[in-house]
């Protein structure tokens, strides 16, 4: 009877395989980190870097131990809104370390046009100013207390806040009419815009006061048959009241 | 028959009963949930499992004034070279005559230049953009290594010590929202602010923004303040037709913004 032997290159080969398969174990454990797929196909300690990254704005309610008496003047202001540090920039470090740290203070007459300089793309409403023509030369917070922006006084003019329509009607051919005309705001509204609201008008026969064919009104102003023209409309579904156009 | 009346009877009235009990009910369970919210705010282990992120953007509010594109730079370390955002404000300007221009020079951070003579704009506003965390994130789906990923409370990130800076994630958003890192060499974009939400802060972008026009919160959570205005608004999300997934909600834009 022949004894079985394993052939040498048998032998061999599966040394050759064995090494072959702890290299490549040994090279994963090495090539792969270790926390790899513990929640999906991503290094799980990625989050605890990403984590323990610096906070550099502090948030809004940081300030109020050391500045109550801004944080109180501001939160009933018309910058109550705004957090502390969209002007005075990430304060993180201040609080650390208050005297060392000291936030700066947008003091320079560029700053605030960031959000009220006179832009057409701003929503209406939004209070707006031409910076060159308003006060120019002077600092806006020897009139305006940045933490409490009161008016110095009522604005007597629409256009204080509605810059983009005024300036559209200025240019157009209902210049001549007063805003009041068709839209009787209440001095109110001037103060607390958003809780005295203003009307606008409702129907067809509003803008027939001047410009129905028997209209008692200005023998220039161009008239229509209120009974004939786009009857079923409003007019305002085709003309921009404060830009009107005969189309 | 008789006995089924009886027994319609006895329903209503159990349930009349339950009605009168409804307020005692209540009291009985007050402490119990006041109770419970004690725990969980003393409880400081963040689990993510039990968040999903997002964010909404109500763009009849903003003004441009930058002031997200600034802070995101300022919190995140973000190069100040004017080509590097991981958020940022583009101008949209109409034309009567259909034409949609956009613009958002250093990403509206120094502000806008008076829009030139030659066109009438028809209307024109302001869209934030950033990275919309895509539910279905063609980003993570082409990174050969995994160093992209979508973490388990549903933010989109970038693992810098893994990515090899190949770009094809950035070849791949469709919303131009990520970039190669100059000094770092790898992609980098817009976390949430990971860092701050995980401890309870807003990402500094919402933070500053000075009109309320973004919302942070959560998706499907009634509380979150993001619930009352998906509800209280028409919402879209940016190209759609992608199948994204997008996890930014739009309010006020239309088909002109992409
Ligand atoms: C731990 C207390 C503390 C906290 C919290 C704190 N501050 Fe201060 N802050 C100080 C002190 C102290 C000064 C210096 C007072 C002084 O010089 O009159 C100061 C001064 C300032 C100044 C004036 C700098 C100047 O030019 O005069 C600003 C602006 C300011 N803090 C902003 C902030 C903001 C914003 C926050 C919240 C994010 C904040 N601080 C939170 C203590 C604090
Ligand atoms: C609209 C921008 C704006 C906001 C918002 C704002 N500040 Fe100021 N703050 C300024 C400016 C501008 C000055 C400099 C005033 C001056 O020089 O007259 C200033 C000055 C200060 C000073 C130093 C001078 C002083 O009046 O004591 C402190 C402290 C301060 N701010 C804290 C705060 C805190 C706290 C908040 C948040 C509650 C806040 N500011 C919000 C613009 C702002
Ligand atoms: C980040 C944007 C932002 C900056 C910067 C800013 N404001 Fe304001 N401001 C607002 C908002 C928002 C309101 C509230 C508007 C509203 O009620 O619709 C407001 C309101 C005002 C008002 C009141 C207008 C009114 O109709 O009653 C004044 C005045 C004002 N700001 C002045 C300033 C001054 C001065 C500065 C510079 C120190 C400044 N603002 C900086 C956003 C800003
Ligand atoms: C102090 C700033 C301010 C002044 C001055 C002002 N408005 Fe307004 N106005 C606003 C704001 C803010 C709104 C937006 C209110 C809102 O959205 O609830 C508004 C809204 C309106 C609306 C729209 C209401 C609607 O339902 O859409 C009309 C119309 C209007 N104003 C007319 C006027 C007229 C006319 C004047 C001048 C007599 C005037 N306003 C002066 C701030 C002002
Ligand atoms: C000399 C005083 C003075 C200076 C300086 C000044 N303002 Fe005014 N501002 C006023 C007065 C008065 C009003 C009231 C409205 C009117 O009559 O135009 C006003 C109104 C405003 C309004 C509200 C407009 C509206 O529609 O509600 C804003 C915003 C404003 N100013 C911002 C600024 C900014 C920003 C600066 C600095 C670039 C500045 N102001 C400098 C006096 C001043
Ligand atoms: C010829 C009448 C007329 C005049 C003059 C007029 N408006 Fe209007 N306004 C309207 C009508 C009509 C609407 C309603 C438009 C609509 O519902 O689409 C309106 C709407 C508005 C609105 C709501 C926002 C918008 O754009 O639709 C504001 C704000 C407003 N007007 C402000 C003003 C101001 C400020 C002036 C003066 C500079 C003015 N209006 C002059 C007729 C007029
Ligand atoms: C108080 C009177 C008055 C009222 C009310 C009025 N308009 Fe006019 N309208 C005028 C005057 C004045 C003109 C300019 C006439 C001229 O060109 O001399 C005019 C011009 C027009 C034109 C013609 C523009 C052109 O290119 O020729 C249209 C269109 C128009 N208005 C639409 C309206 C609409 C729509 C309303 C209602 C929202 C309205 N108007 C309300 C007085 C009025
Ligand atoms: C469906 C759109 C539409 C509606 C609604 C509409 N208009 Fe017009 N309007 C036009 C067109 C188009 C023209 C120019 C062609 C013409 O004269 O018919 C015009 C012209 C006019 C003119 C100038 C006429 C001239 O002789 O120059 C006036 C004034 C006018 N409209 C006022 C009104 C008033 C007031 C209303 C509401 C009662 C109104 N329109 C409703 C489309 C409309």
């Amino acid at each position: 009877m022949k004894k079985f032997r394993i052939r040498q290159q048998i032998i061999s080969l599966s040394i050759l395989f064995a090494l072959l398969i702890a290299s490549f174990i040994v090279a994963r454990l090495i090539l792969i980190p270790r926390s790899f797929g513990e929640y999906g196909h991503y290094r799980a300690d990625a989050i605890d870097d990403i984590t323990a990254q610096p906070i550099n704005y502090a948030g809004s309610v940081a300030c109020i131990e050391c500045h109550d008496d801004i944080v109180e003047l501001k939160a009933n202001s018309n910058h109550k809104g705004l957090s502390c540090e969209i002007c005075h920039g990430p304060a993180a470090k201040h609080i650390e370390a208050p005297d060392e740290n000291l936030p700066s203070a947008p003091r320079e007459r560029g700053f605030c046009p960031l959000c009220h300089g006179y832009d057409p793309s701003r929503p209406t409403g939004f209070p707006q100013i031409v910076t060159a023509l308003h006060n120019p030369g002077t600092r806006c917070m020897s009139c305006h207390n940045p933490h409490n922006p009161i008016l110095p006084h009522t604005p007597e003019d629409c256009s204080a806040c509605h810059r983009g329509i005024s300036n559209e009607k200025a240019v157009s051919p209902h210049s001549s009419l007063p805003c009041i005309k068709c839209h009787p705001a209440s001095q109110e509204h001037m103060v607390n815009p958003r809780s005295a609201s203003v009307q606008k008008p409702t129907g067809r026969e509003f803008c027939g006061q001047c410009h129905s064919k028997d209209a008692d009104s200005s023998r220039d102003i161009p008239r229509i048959d209120l009974k004939t023209h786009w009857e079923r409309y409003l007019c305002w579904d085709c003309h921009y009241p404060h830009s009107p156009e005969a189309l | 028959m008789n006995q089924k009346e009886s027994q319609a009877v006895n329903r209503r009235e159990f349930i009349f009963a339950c009605k009168r009990a409804l307020p005692l009910a209540g009291l009985l369970f007050f402490p119990l949930s006041a109770t419970d919210l004690i725990l969980a705010q003393e409880n400081e282990k963040y689990n993510p499992t039990e968040h999903n992120y997002a964010m909404g953007i109500d763009t009849h509010k903003c003004i441009g004034c930058g002031r997200c594109a600034d802070a995101c730079k300022k919190e995140n370390n973000v190069p100040l070279e004017p080509i590097f955002f991981r958020t940022w404000v583009e101008r949209y300007i109409i034309a009567g005559n259909g034409e949609v221009s956009v613009d958002s020079p250093n990403g509206g951070i120094d502000g806008f230049p008076e829009i030139k003579g030659d066109k009438e704009a028809l209307r024109t506003f302001f869209v934030p953009k950033l990275c919309n965390h895509c539910a279905n994130p063609p980003c993570v789906q082409v990174c050969p290594v995994g160093a992209t990923f979508i973490s388990r409370d549903g933010v989109v990130l970038v693992d810098e010590k893994y990515c090899v800076g190949c770009r094809y994630c950035i070849q791949a958003c469709p919303y131009g929202a990520r970039y190669l890192h100059p000094e770092k060499k790898v992609a980098d974009k817009c976390t949430f602010c990971y860092h701050r939400i995980v401890k309870g802060l807003l990402p500094a972008c919402v933070e500053v923004c000075p009109t309320q026009t973004r919302i942070f919160g959560e998706v499907g959570v009634r509380s979150s303040p993001l619930s009352r205005f998906v509800r209280f608004n028409d919402i879209t999300v940016l190209k759609p037709s992608l199948n994204t997934s997008p996890k930014v909600y739009y309010a006020g834009t239309d088909g002109e913004v992409r």
